[in-house]
């Protein structure tokens, strides 16, 4: 399962950089949307990939580090209010640059 | 438990959701609402600083939850002293905004404050994944007002400022994510126990995540290689908000000093210093380099930018020796340049006003309605922030020189601090002598000077003066801080239910 999530994740990470490096505005905003991602994915995964375990002493013999999924929950609402921010800038941007670019201008040949 | 540590965080935090509630107050009542919430910031922040002087490291353990277990605030001498500095240039450049700046775009006050809410939060959290959290809000907060006025330059800076601090919050999360993942906890002070006491064979995962977290503190503390975005995003925000920022940077340094100083400090075995090594080249070269991006700027604004990435430098520089010298030098100067550039940025937007559409671009403009005044203001800040005597850039720049021992690095450090500052007194020569004595005859007929702009630019100027003559008190202050960051034994104690 672990080799399954890292390669998961990598994949996740590896197209965000590749979108962020197109330099227009929507892949950055797309590519900065599947980072957060891998991210929340990564601090999730950093309470251990278990089965079966409640996060709650008392339910099961083992339970489930609780932290990490309110970390993630926390991460989760700041990604999503930020790229709600990103887009409405992006939509500025459009509108007072006549450019997608992420410079403003578009670049030169 | 003092209920005075959490005060700095829940008094903007109300005063701002109050704002967000669109109370209908006059303009009036808004800007004397916001100026007196800012303003008591500042006896707040001495009350702290007093308290903390007393060597006491202070804990507030939120809902009673002792640490490790829950999110703590922690006052010491740094926090203390962070909290000062931050409330003195934001009540300033709050007094500036009242001035018309503020009713250039909605809800200015009410960002204003949550911005002040986010820089305070980071102060004094004692806990990583908090310390992300308030890196957040002051974030999201810098990213509107940044934007405060509209227009293509502010939406243009903005964009690579707000895309670069989230591809950065991403880092962030992953570097405490890896931390909690191989150590179990969050809490600072209990990070550096752990640290201390990891298995050897961890050592390179967690000094990966130590380095994750450098970057991200890099980005916001504008170190080479990441400080791209920080002179046209300075430049292209209002007076005061430009103002505002120059303590942000310098949020980023305050996180290097309190992360690798106590969790990956002296004590962390096989970790120890982790990064000191490789800070101090970077520092020489951002220092060196932002003085070369100064001589080349062509508006003043660009060149206070570059300015800011200086004193980013020089103090890294005295971060990196890693000695009680050499942090109480670093200490010094980050209360010196952060008033003084807060004060220039001002300054500037106060010359571009008389000078009309030339605003801040060095180039023969409109004879100035009161060259003398502005003038001596700004030869005030520049020969201040070029660390020549008698203001307090110089003596934050002995200080550091002083401090560096004679070898290897002397022999760096030196000749960049000392051919940085000339270049410095070149760069501000050439800007102030095309500024106000390159003028063609006839002043612009609009452009009043405002009494409460100029109070609020002078009284932060002023800081440099003040700092020479009160030198004694705050050098022996900061080196107090100093060798209470070097000597972690009372942190440790923190963790385990002392302290509270």
């Amino acid at each position: 399962m672990e080799i399954l999530f890292s390669v998961t994740l990598g994949i996740l990470v590896a197209s965000g950089v590749y979108l962020l490096m197109r330099a227009r505005i929507y892949p950055v905003v797309m590519g900065l949307t599947l980072i957060s991602y891998a991210v929340n994915l990564f601090l999730f995964a950093m309470g251990r990939l278990n089965t079966g375990t409640p996060a709650v002493i008392g339910k099961s013999a083992e339970y489930g580090d609780p932290v990490p999924q309110a970390l993630v929950l926390t991460a989760i609402v700041i990604g999503f209010a930020m790229t709600a921010f990103v887009v409405v800038l992006s939509l500025r941007a459009l509108g007072e640059l006549r450019s997608d670019h992420v410079d403003g201008e578009e670049p030169r040949e | 438990m003092n209920h005075l540590i959490i005060l700095p965080i829940l008094l903007p935090l109300l005063v701002g959701g109050f704002f967000l509630l669109r109370p209908k107050l006059s303009s009036t009542a808004t800007r004397v609402v916001s100026l007196a919430a800012t303003w008591a910031l500042v006896p707040l922040a001495a009350l702290l600083l007093m308290r903390a002087d007393s060597g006491q490291i202070d804990v507030y353990a939120l809902g009673g939850w002792a640490p490790p277990f829950g999110i703590v605030l922690m006052l010491d001498r740094l926090s203390a002293l962070m909290l000062v500095v931050a409330a003195v240039l934001a009540s300033f450049a709050v007094l500036y905004a009242t001035r018309g700046d503020d009713r250039r775009g909605p809800d200015f006050h009410a960002l204003f404050q949550f911005q002040l809410l986010g820089i305070n939060g980071a102060f004094l959290t004692g806990d990583l994944f908090n310390l992300f959290v308030f890196f957040e809000i002051l974030l999201i907060a810098s990213y509107s007002l940044l934007l405060h006025g509209g227009g293509a330059d502010r939406v243009r800076a903005g964009t690579h400022y707000v895309v670069l601090n989230l591809v950065g919050s991403s880092f962030f999360l992953i570097g405490i994510g890896t931390l909690y993942g191989l150590l179990g906890t969050l809490n600072m002070a209990d990070l550096a126990t752990k640290v201390a006491s990891a298995d050897p064979e961890r050592a390179p995962l967690l000094a990966a995540a130590g380095f994750l977290l450098l970057v991200v503190f890099g980005l916001k503390g504008a170190i080479l290689p990441l400080y791209f975005w920080l002179p046209r995003a300075y430049a292209a925000s209002s007076a005061p908000v430009a103002a505002l920022f120059a303590i942000m940077t310098k949020v980023g340094l305050y996180a290097i000093i309190r992360l690798f100083f106590l969790v990956f400090g002296s004590e962390a075995g096989p970790l120890a210093n982790l990064v000191l090594p490789w800070l101090w080249p970077i520092a020489a070269v951002t220092l060196a380099i932002a003085v070369i991006g100064a001589l080349a700027a062509r508006d003043l604004r660009i060149t206070l930018g570059y300015l800011v990435v200086v004193s980013v430098g020089t103090l890294l520089a005295g971060v990196a020796l890693g000695t009680a010298e050499g942090l109480s030098a670093a200490l010094f100067y980050l209360i010196h340049s952060t008033w003084v550039a807060g004060g220039l940025f001002l300054l500037a937007d106060l010359v571009a006003r008389q000078r009309g559409k030339v605003g801040c671009e060095l180039a023969c403009g409109p004879k100035l309605r009161n060259p003398m005044l502005l003038g001596g203001l700004f030869f005030v800040g520049a020969v201040s922030i070029a660390g020549l005597p008698p203001f307090s850039g110089f003596l934050g720049k002995v200080m550091l020189l002083q401090a560096t021992p004679v070898g290897y690095q002397a022999l760096v450090i030196w000749p960049v601090v000392l051919v940085g500052g000339l270049g410095m007194v070149i760069a501000l020569a050439r800007a102030g002598s095309t500024l106000f004595w390159r003028m063609s005859c006839s002043p612009l007929e609009t452009a009043d000077l405002d009494r409460v702009r100029l109070v609020a630019t002078a009284g932060l100027l002023l800081g440099s003066p003040l700092l020479v003559v009160f030198a004694a008190p705050v050098h022996a202050y900061v080196q107090a801080t100093a060798r209470q960051l070097l000597d972690l034994a009372p942190y440790f104690s923190i963790v385990g239910g002392q302290g509270i």
